[in-house]
């Protein structure tokens, strides 16, 4: 399928919003567009981040999956309790990769699932004393873990129960953090929310708890913020920049600590991937401890580079040099890559559709590969979000908002794109259509994908995808004879 | 045998709302009717005065010991007291935790599952909290629960914008299931021409004042010793007055979808009975510093 113009793109849009009742077409109207690199401010082409319609099929998730699924969960040596029913704990356990060093269950809590298994009684007298009680057996059951959150699940919300204070009563009782977390579900619209309460709870309980305190820092000190490790992706980043002469204080919140998280008020720069999920708290110790900081891209060559440079533009020349030595370095590892697979998936077309920031973040790597994004867009994006992404994507391509299952399936089915880069709910729908699907939260328990070892990973998955001969065989033999004779009578 | 005739008692806070069903259900026991009080608050005081007790073991105190509600066994939360009464109270937190709303809720499902209901009854009556303050709240008015609601008032302004409120609740729960008004209560408080007052408010909501409850400290003397009149004093004059209340609830067959009144509408007539005084707009939003000027 040849590129679309705008007006073809526009029809597009008019067309599969056709189906809809009068009203859910005007406001799905408003978070459907053409791109036009010429526009700055997304909010003149599109809507975003309002609550999605009924009977959409919408694939968001809630403020307690933002914070407890993504912010808070990975933070390896603290316990979080899902407190409230069973269910959302059980059930978003250890659901994303978020690889971590340690030994679980002792010094690391990663993958276990800690509730407060609320019954009907907890309901109706309310949940506090269980739940000192149940921070009362961590501390025993579990002495070498280094703090604990609180993860507000819907009826803590409802009931109003005080865990600010059992938090704090606690937290003086066993001597280490306690934080109290109000991400119930029903809050916002989408699991968006839950990121922001959970950056706000590390602003008010953990960040300022070693200041003043002495640290020894060097000039080089840097934090990487908004990396979740998903299949080892902080450590593909964190090595690059050590070779640059960096020295990484923090990573939040993949294989991360509470102790990390306490010293990063005391780094030079952060360095923010997740923008959508931690610029709260990047912004805020911009405001209160001067520390700016900067995003960056750690997918493909291209990204890469770019963002190494801005990085060292920040620092000596020591690291300007080492960082050019890095690049120059691996710069044949990349060219042997995209000497293998460039004639392999040059001129292959994809759509995204896809969380936090891959919807524009990952555009580089295929670019790199010689394929093209015709199609992106975000379950629970911000307009930031979409002023970033403009600029990314070429003129006329697609760009959908919280999309519907049947929109993406329309546009699917009219772009014909080689590859779809989205989610489990997605994938056996297009694999079925013929279409082949790469996870692009999970890295279809692949990776890791960021920094140069990622990009060497994501090409032959991408290639893997693109070139598997089971999609040229999804019609069965017999209705390929069919096909055929309804071919000879024509 | 007669059809088990379900009842819910509601009305402002403090009007007299637990005292008043337990002195109706003690007259209605004593004129040989089966009856069953479900205490729908909290605070579970609504048997003391038929078990002579400071306040009843209740449903949900009961569940939280034992586990969960399937824990129990009907006979644990049921108590029986004055003239073959049966007694059980919801219970729930202390205020301030928890949801006392969602305690209703699962202390009555528990009844209905555990048969509580059973066929001897001639009447289930409900005692609920002052204010509907949540879904759990309207539990005892939702399908296949209380038919008759009795709203227990008096000639005081709160009293009967909670009564007309109160109505406002019915109607929404009466469009999508059987729940009726079945009438007021005038509890006195001995204020100027009530009778003639609570009459006019229940004709604007489309019912009838079905008892005039005069105010006697016979009621307060039976309560100190935690008994109803009926029981404490039974040949007093306010027995009377209770027995009479029973036996025109027995009769009563007046049961409507309620026509509740404007604000304005209610204002007027409190007006009317110079209750309340005509606004005097110039004042509104004016300071003692703004008016002595």
């Amino acid at each position: 399928m040849t590129t679309l113009s705008r007006e073809e793109t526009d029809a597009l849009i008019a067309e599969v919003l056709e189906v809809y009742p009068e009203k859910a077409k005007k406001d799905r109207a408003k978070h459907l567009a053409s791109n036009d690199v010429s526009v700055e401010q997304s909010k003149k082409c599109i809507t975003s981040n309002r609550k999605s319609l009924p009977g959409v099929m919408t694939i968001r998730g809630c403020a307690y999956a933002g914070s407890k699924g993504v912010v808070w969960g990975p933070i390896k040596d603290m316990i979080h309790i899902s407190h409230g029913p069973v269910g959302c704990g059980q059930y978003s356990r250890a659901g994303r990769r978020n690889y971590y060093v340690g030994t679980t269950g002792v010094d690391t809590f990663g993958t276990m699932n800690f509730t407060s298994d609320f019954q009907e009684k907890d309901i109706v007298f309310g949940g506090d004393k269980k739940l000192a009680k149940l921070i009362e057996e961590v501390e025993q059951l579990f002495p070498l873990h280094k703090g604990i959150s609180v993860q507000s699940e819907c009826p803590i919300g409802l009931i109003g129960d005080d865990i600010e204070s059992v938090s704090k009563k606690g937290s003086a009782a066993i001597g280490k953090p306690i934080v109290p977390v109000r991400c119930e579900g029903f809050r916002g619209v989408s699991q968006s929310l839950g990121h922001h309460i959970a950056n706000d709870a590390i602003r008010d309980w953990v960040l300022d708890k070693r200041d003043g305190q002495p640290y020894e820092s060097t000039p080089y000190d840097v934090a990487i913020i908004g990396d979740y490790n998903i299949g080892g992706d902080a450590w593909a980043t964190r090595i690059l920049l050590e070779e640059m002469g960096l020295r990484v204080v923090a990573q939040w919140s993949g294989d991360g600590t509470i102790a990390e998280m306490m010293n990063t008020p005391k780094v030079k720069l952060n360095l923010l991937h997740c923008y959508r999920s931690m610029n709260y708290i990047s912004r805020h110790m911009e405001e209160k401890y001067g520390i700016p900081y900067l995003e960056y891209n750690f997918f493909g060559p291209t990204k890469i580079v770019e963002s190494c440079r801005k990085i060292a533009a920040f620092f000596d020349d020591t690291v300007k040099a080492k960082t050019e030595a890095m690049i120059a370095r691996y710069q044949p590892m990349m060219d042997e890559i995209i000497a293998k697979y460039k004639p392999r998936l040059e001129g292959k077309k994809v759509m995204l559709y896809v969380g936090g920031l891959r919807p524009r973040h990952v555009i580089g790597a295929y670019e790199d590969l010689g394929m093209e994004v015709i199609g992106t867009g975000y379950e629970f994006g911000h307009n930031d979000d979409y002023d970033r992404t403009i600029k990314e994507m070429g003129d006329a391509t697609l760009l959908y908002d919280d999309v519907t299952g049947f929109e993406l399936e329309e546009f699917v089915k009219r772009l014909k794109p080689d590859m779809v880069g989205s989610g489990i709910k997605e994938k056996y729908i297009f694999q079925k259509m013929g279409i082949p699907l790469r996870q692009m939260h999970s890295w279809d328990y692949s990776g890791p994908y960021h920094g140069y070892d990622g990009f060497a990973i994501f090409a032959r998955d991408m290639d893997i995808a693109l070139s598997n001969p089971t999609f040229k065989n999804l019609v069965p033999p017999w209705k390929k004879v069919e096909a055929e004779d309804v071919k000879k009578a024509a | 045998m007669a059809k088990l005739r379900q009842c819910a008692i509601y009305g402002k806070g403090g009007i007299g709302k637990s005292t008043t069903t337990q002195n109706l259900v003690a007259a209605l026991a004593e004129s040989g009717k089966k009856v069953m009080i479900v205490g729908c608050d909290p605070k579970a005081d609504s048997t003391r005065l038929i078990l002579h007790s400071k306040a009843q073991t209740t449903v949900m105190h009961l569940a939280a010991e034992a586990g969960s509600v399937e824990d129990l066994e009907l006979e644990d939360v049921l108590s029986v007291g004055f003239g073959g009464i049966k007694c059980v109270e919801s219970g729930g937190p202390e205020p301030g935790v928890g949801c006392a709303g969602r305690g209703v809720i699962t202390a009555i499902n528990f009844l209905e599952e555990e048969g509580a209901y059973d066929e001897d009854l001639d009447f289930v009556f409900y005692d609920v909290l002052g204010d509907v303050v949540c879904g759990g709240f309207a539990m005892p008015i939702r399908e296949n629960k209380a038919q008759e609601i009795y709203i227990v008032c008096s000639g005081e302004m709160m009293a009967m914008y909670a009564a007309n409120n109160i109505s406002k609740g019915i109607v929404k729960y009466a469009n999508s299931g059987g729940v009726r008004l079945a009438g007021l209560i005038c509890n006195s408080r001995n204020t100027d021409r009530e009778d003639e007052l609570i009459m006019a408010l229940a004709s604007r909501l489309g019912t009838t004042m079905i008892h005039f409850v005069p105010r006697d400290n016979a009621v307060q003397h039976a309560e100190i010793r935690r008994m109803t009149v009926i029981e404490y004093d039974p040949k007093h004059k306010q027995a009377d007055e209770y027995r009479q209340l029973a036996a025109k609830i027995v009769a009563n067959t007046n049961f409507v979808i309620p026509t509740p009144i404007e604000m304005e509408e209610l204002e007027d007539l409190l007006m009317e009975f110079g209750i309340m005084e005509a606004e005097d707009e110039s004042i509104v939003g004016k300071t003692a510093a703004d008016l002595a000027a």
